[in-house]
């Protein structure tokens, strides 16, 4: 699950992590009263979207840029005002853009140097690790092939946690010295509890910087959360941003249905995340475009049939759909008795192709082909992928 | 022959009078699999089906009934806490079925399992069976059959059809191991790979993988300079976007990282046969292990 800036920034100032000094705001009122105490000096406001590349970015209305730098606060409640309720489109959001419901305001502040700082989870030895590098406020990647020695990577051993030894190592392999290294430390032990605590399955600071009066402070924050951990953390769960997902995900996810949404033309419905993702790789293999990956679970029933295939047809690209359910457990005269109810549920107007495999395979197809629907029953995967391609085509 | 699992396994269901436990422990002594015992505390002294003694505690599973593998069947936010209990009671083999336990706890627990003796395989998997054997799982036991190709795999439908194709083309699996579809697994392509290849029941290995981490890269560097048995394998998710959760929660790529592309590549550069489609596995292993 991810966040906004202004949601990360609030969990930083409650762990302890220092930020500039901010503000939100999500209506009209709230940017007067959030400008109102602000510091004199310069303020940046920021349209909040969970993509990156909001600088560079462009409002539909024409209106350019989604972090803009002023001086003057009237002018930053103007900025603001054209922001809110506008739609940015930058280079991660996609064509049609985000809808920017929240601006934050940040102090501008003096930088002396930028650092780049992230906790994450490394998959090679599954321990927590620590990214740190002097390099900040760049691609973070771009430094990882250029100057990989640039990079500090400490390994965290999850039984113990960050260990203050460890702190200093870090602190002092990027030049900190003096009261700064206390400073350092102190932040390193804040943004692990925080990444521990909460379940988080990254912290990213970038940068991380020095001001010239000697404060360390976090610029920017990226938190991302693990989904599985969302039951015990309700408060986090209460962060989740409905606007920014897409609409017909959280259907899906109502129905415990696992759904993403692509942008091609062939549906398809299937049991088994592999099995989905394969699905939509022979599609694409025979020379179609899938339109979404939809995992229906081990409850390949009619009410979730009946639900999947709503969701499915509620996409105008779709052209046709491909069920692919391997039955081994689940036997395939019921799926198929499911199927030819949900189809019958919902006004199917593109073509169907459905493939069963497994236990009572043949009389699953027979129930489909006497069915009276307009679907095709296939033998194999290949043939499956092939006739659904050909149909929606 | 196989690794792991086998007629002699003596096998204790933690969750076992929950609804996916009691279901699946029926399915796997139906198979012939070996439970001795099932675990729910609280319900100590029951007996499940009339045969299969409940006990309350891992520990009772073994001193009492000599367990020595056990297969895990417990929701999410209590899942960790019985493998811990599984490790600490001196089990050999852990299978946890389970999906959706969070990152944090596994971490602990891959941390824990470093210095013990147990292995664990999954969570998020289907389990491991030995066709004719063993069978500790949710997998269906008659597309399977006793032969001597090993399967490893992150995926539990996409494995079955992998399993299925050989059975067709008339061979049979020494042992499947699904490792399941999770950032921290107990046991890696590589570890179920050194098993096969030095099981001489094993003559040829299918290895499934999907996007995210990079297993399989490692799984490939590990074929090229240890293993002379014929390699096939099948990459899923070419068509995923980036920085999505495709369904498994270790399945993610970034742009350069984890990537289905990337993990092709590396299994080609190994010498392993690569099937272009799912329903190609099977047949793609069959030209390099039979013709």
């Amino acid at each position: 699950m991810d966040i906004h800036e202004y949601q990360s920034k609030d969990l930083f100032a409650k762990y302890g992590i220092p930020c500039q000094f901010g503000r939100s705001a999500a209506t009209s009122e709230e940017i007067i009263s959030a400008t109102e105490d602000f510091p004199q000096g310069e303020v940046v406001v920021k349209a909040q979207i969970h993509a990156g590349g909001r600088g560079k970015g462009t409002f539909i209305d024409g209106y350019k840029g989604g972090v803009k730098v002023t001086s003057s606060k009237a002018e930053a409640r103007t900025i603001a005002q054209k922001m809110l309720g506008n739609t940015l489109v930058t280079n991660q959001t996609g064509p049609a853009g985000r809808k920017v419901q929240t601006i934050y305001f940040a102090q501008a502040t003096n930088i002396q140097k930028e650092y780049y700082l992230a906790i994450l989870l490394d998959r090679a030895t599954s321990m927590p690790v620590i990214i740190a590098s002097t390099e900040g406020g760049m691609d973070i990647e771009k430094v990882a092939e250029e100057s990989p020695e640039k990079i500090i990577r400490l390994y965290i051993d999850p039984l113990l946690g960050l260990q203050a030894y460890q702190a200093r190592l870090i602190a002092y392999s990027l030049g900190f010295e003096g009261e700064q290294v206390k400073q350092m430390i102190k932040l390193l032990m804040n943004v692990y509890r925080l990444y521990d605590e909460k379940d988080c399955s990254q912290v990213e600071i970038n940068p991380l910087i020095t001001t010239p009066e000697g404060n360390i402070m976090a610029l920017d924050a990226k938190i991302n959360f693990d989904d599985n951990a969302l039951f015990r953390q309700p408060d986090i769960r209460a962060l989740r941003d409905l606007n920014e997902e897409d609409p017909k995900e959280i259907e899906a996810s109502r129905h415990g249905l696992n759904y993403i949404a692509l942008d091609g033309n062939i549906a398809c419905l299937v049991n088994g995340a592999g099995l989905a993702m394969a699905t939509m790789d022979i599609i694409k293999y025979f020379g179609g475009s899938p339109a979404n990956f939809l995992d229906v679970g081990g409850s390949a029933n009619e009410e979730q049939v009946t639900n999947a295939f709503k969701i499915i047809l509620s996409d105008p690209n779709v052209e046709g759909i491909l069920v692919n359910i391997f039955g081994g457990i689940m036997k395939c005269d019921i799926i198929a008795n499911g199927i030819i109810a949900a189809a019958k549920n919902v006004a199917l107007r593109v073509p169907l192709v459905v493939r069963l495999e497994g236990t009572n395979v043949a009389l699953g197809k027979k129930l489909l082909q006497e069915s009276g629907l307009p679907l095709v029953a296939a033998d194999s995967l290949t043939e499956a992928a092939q006739k659904i391609v050909e149909l929606a085509a | 022959m196989s690794v792991l699992v086998n007629k002699n396994t003596r096998v204790v269901v933690q969750g076992i009078t929950g609804q996916a436990g009691s279901f699946h422990a029926t399915q796997c002594l139906e198979y012939g699999t070996n439970i001795v015992a099932g675990v729910t505390p609280g319900k100590g002294g029951q007996l499940f089906l009339n045969k299969v003694p409940v006990v309350n505690t891992v520990h009772d599973a073994v001193t009492e009934h000599g367990a020595d593998t056990s297969v895990i069947f417990v929701p999410p936010p209590f899942a960790a806490d019985s493998i811990l209990e599984a490790i600490d009671a001196g089990i050999s083999l852990i299978v946890c079925i389970t999906e959706g336990i969070p990152v944090r706890d596994m971490a602990k627990v891959k941390a824990k399992l470093k210095g013990s003796k147990t292995r664990l395989i999954g969570p998020n998997c289907p389990g491991i069976i030995t066709p004719g054997e063993c069978k500790i799982g949710i997998m269906p036991g008659y597309i399977h059959r006793p032969g001597k190709v090993g399967i490893v795999s992150r995926s539990g439908t996409l494995t079955y059809e992998a399993v299925w194709q050989v059975t067709n083309l008339g061979l049979g699996q020494s042992t499947c191991i699904g490792i399941g579809g999770d950032p921290i697994v107990g046991t890696t392509h590589i570890d179920a790979i050194k098993l096969f290849n030095e099981d001489p029941g094993t003559e040829a290995i299918i290895m499934i993988g999907e996007i995210g981490g990079d297993n399989e890269e490692r799984a490939a560097a590990y074929i090229k300079d240890h293993v002379k048995k014929p390699v096939a394998a099948f990459i899923a998710g070419m068509t995923a976007p980036a920085g999505r959760r495709m369904g498994h929660a270790g399945a993610i790529a970034s742009g350069n990282s984890g990537t289905a592309e990337g993990k092709v590549k590396a299994l080609k550069e190994a010498g392993i046969a690569v099937a272009p489609t799912p329903s190609e596995i099977g047949q793609t292993l069959f030209d390099i292990y039979k013709k």
